[in-house]
C-alpha cells in the first residue's frame, strides 16, 4: 500500500495534490484496493462548481457503486479524459495516471483539514481493524 | 456470521470476504475480471459450501418431490441431477434448486443458501408421505468450473468422468475422500460440483489447486460467480426469483412440465402460460456509458416499464449488460428502453438471452 508523502489525504479516501492554486484529486491507493476491479467512471465537467466534502462524481467497481468527494471546494479546470475509456487506470496508477480532476480551488485553507501521508496511513490501519 | 469450513483456506489466499445471506464468504481473491476470464479460459474453483442439501426419503420421496417441484421427475434415472423449481400454489417461487435422484427413494435437492430454513420449513409441510431431512450441515461443496475443469478433475480421480454426462452425477473417490461429483454448474461453462464431508472440504480443494496449477487454475469468489452467471442468464434467487415472481414471468417455461399431472403452482402457471404474462424478464445491454444495478428504474420515455434484477460490466463482452422486468409490451427483442441511473436516462436494448453460450 503506497502512501505518497507529497500528497494530502481525506477521510473519504481521496488525495489531493497542490502546485499553486491548482488541486489535483484522484482516489487512493486503499480506495482502489477496496473497491476492486473499477470498471466505470462519471466525471463532472470543466467549469462545473465543486464543494468540499460533496460528491462530485462516481467510480464502479464490477460489484459496486461509490461516490468520490472533494477533499477541497473550487471550480474544475480540467477532467481526466483518458479515464472513462480506462478506467482500470484507477486501478493501475492511482497517484499518476488515474488522477481525476484539477480544480482552481476556492479556499486553500481547506488544506488544513486533510492528512498528511503519515496520518493518513494511521487512518487506513484503524479502518482496517 | 456462518462461515464454511474453507474459511481458513480463503483467508491464507488473500480472500476478501463478503456477507452473503448470512454467511461470510469470499468475494474475490486476486481480483473479479481475473477470476471471471479464469474460468472462461481456463478453470477456477468456488467454495460454495454454503449451498443448503435437503434430503426427500421413503417410498414416496418422488411422488412428494413431483408435487413440490415444477419440473418432471419421471424424465429423471438413478444418478442424474435436474434443474427445478419449488412453487407456491400463486405460482411465486419458493426457490429454485438442483434435484439428485440416487434411487426412487432417495432424492437430494441443492438449495440456495439463504433460503435453506425457508425451503427446509416449506417442504416440511408439504411432503406428504415422504421424509424430509436438512442434511445441510454434513455437506460443503466445492465448484471446478471452467474448459480444463474435467481434465483437471481426472488426474485427481480413477472415476470414469467421459462415462457422466452433463446432469448425472457420480459417488465415488476424489484425492482420496468420499464425494458426490455432479456433472453440473452455474457459470456457462463445463464443470463439476463436488460434494463432501465437511471435514474433507480443505484435503479437497488443496488437492484441486495443486491438480490445476498446470493449466491455470485460480480460487474464484462469488464475484466472479455472479458475473459468470449473469452472462449465461442464470437466475439468482433474490433477484430475478423472487417468492412474488412466477417461472413463466422468468423465462423458465421450459422448466416446467404441464403434462407430468399435478404439482403446486400449476393452475397458475397454466393460466400464464396460456393467457401471457404481464411483465417478462428480459436482457437489456446498454447503449450508452453506464452500469445498470439492481433495482434502477428500466424506462420508455418518461415512463417507467420495469426495473433492473441484476446488472454488471461483463468481463466477457466489455458492455454493460443487464436482467429485468418489463411490461409485456416491451419485451420485444430490438427494443429500445433506456435505465434511470441516478437520474440520467441511459440508452439500453432489449437483447436475446443468453448474453453468452459457450
Amino acid at each position: 500500500m503506497e502512501f505518497p508523502e507529497d500528497y494530502k489525504y481525506s477521510k473519504e479516501h481521496e488525495w489531493v495534490l497542490v502546485e499553486g492554486e491548482v488541486a489535483t484529486i484522484g482516489i487512493t491507493d486503499f480506495a482502489q484496493d477496496q473497491l476492486g476491479d473499477i470498471v466505470f467512471v462519471e466525471l463532472p465537467a470543466v467549469g462545473d462548481k465543486v464543494s468540499k466534502e460533496d460528491a462530485f462524481g462516481v467510480v464502479e467497481s464490477v460489484k459496486a457503486v461509490s461516490d468520490i468527494y472533494a477533499p477541497v471546494s473550487g471550480k474544475v479546470l480540467e477532467v481526466n479524459d483518458d479515464l472513462p475509456e480506462n478506467p482500470e487506470m484507477l486501478n493501475e496508477d492511482a497517484y499518476g495516471d488515474g488522477w481525476i480532476i484539477k480544480i482552481e480551488m476556492s479556499d486553500p485553507d481547506e488544506l488544513n483539514d486533510l492528512m498528511t501521508a503519515v496520518e493518513y496511513e494511521q487512518y487506513v490501519a484503524e479502518e482496517k481493524e | 456470521m456462518k462461515r464454511t469450513p474453507l474459511y481458513a483456506a480463503h483467508q491464507a489466499l488473500g480472500a476478501r470476504f463478503v456477507d452473503f445471506g448470512g454467511w461470510e464468504m469470499p468475494v474475490q481473491y486476486s481480483g473479479i475480471i481475473e477470476e471471471h476470464h479464469a474460468v472462461r479460459r481456463r478453470v477456477g474453483l468456488f467454495d460454495v459450501s454454503h449451498m443448503g442439501e435437503i434430503e426427500l426419503r421413503g417410498p414416496h420421496a418422488v411422488a412428494a418431490c413431483q408435487n413440490l417441484t415444477v419440473n418432471d421427475l419421471s424424465r429423471l434415472r438413478d444418478g442424474q441431477a435436474q434443474y427445478s423449481l419449488l412453487c407456491r400454489p400463486n405460482g411465486g417461487v419458493v426457490d429454485d434448486i438442483m434435484v439428485h435422484r440416487f434411487s426412487s427413494e432417495r432424492l437430494l435437492l441443492c438449495v440456495n443458501a439463504a433460503n435453506i430454513e425457508k425451503d427446509f420449513a416449506w417442504i416440511s409441510e408439504h411432503r406428504d408421505a415422504a421424509e424430509a431431512i436438512n442434511r445441510s450441515d454434513e455437506f460443503a461443496q466445492l465448484a471446478l468450473q471452467g474448459p480444463h475443469a474435467t481434465a483437471v478433475l481426472r488426474t485427481v480421480t480413477r472415476l470414469d468422468l467421459g462415462g457422466i454426462p452433463p446432469f448425472a452425477f457420480v459417488e465415488g473417490l476424489v484425492a482420496g475422500r468420499s464425494v458426490l461429483a455432479a456433472h453440473t454448474g452455474y457459470t456457462g461453462e463445463d464443470g463439476w460440483e463436488i460434494y463432501s464431508r465437511p471435514e474433507d472440504a480443505t484435503a479437497l480443494w488443496d488437492a484441486l489447486l495443486e491438480a490445476g496449477a498446470g493449466v491455470g487454475i485460480k480460487p474464484a469468489g462469488l464475484g466472479a460467480r455472479d458475473t459468470l452467471r449473469l452472462e449465461r442468464a442464470l437466475p439468482l434467487y433474490g433477484h430475478e426469483l423472487t417468492d412474488e415472481t412466477t417461472p413463466i414471468e422468468a423465462g423458465l417455461s421450459w422448466v416446467v412440465r404441464f403434462n407430468k399431472g399435478t404439482f403446486m403452482g400449476r393452475d397458475v402457471l397454466v393460466r400464464q402460460k396460456e393467457r401471457g404474462v404481464a411483465r417478462r424478464l428480459v436482457g437489456l445491454v446498454l447503449t450508452e456509458p453506464g452500469i445498470a444495478r439492481q433495482g434502477y428504474d428500466i424506462l420508455d420515455g418518461g415512463n417507467v416499464v420495469g426495473h433492473i434484477t441484476s446488472g454488471s460490466k461483463s468481463p466477457t463482452l466489455g458492455k454493460a449488460i443487464g436482467l429485468g422486468y418489463v411490461a409485456s409490451a416491451w419485451q420485444e427483442v430490438g427494443t429500445a428502453l433506456s435505465i434511470d441511473i441516478r437520474g440520467r436516462a441511459v440508452g439500453a436494448e432489449v437483447v436475446q438471452l443468453p448474453f453468452y453460450r459457450r
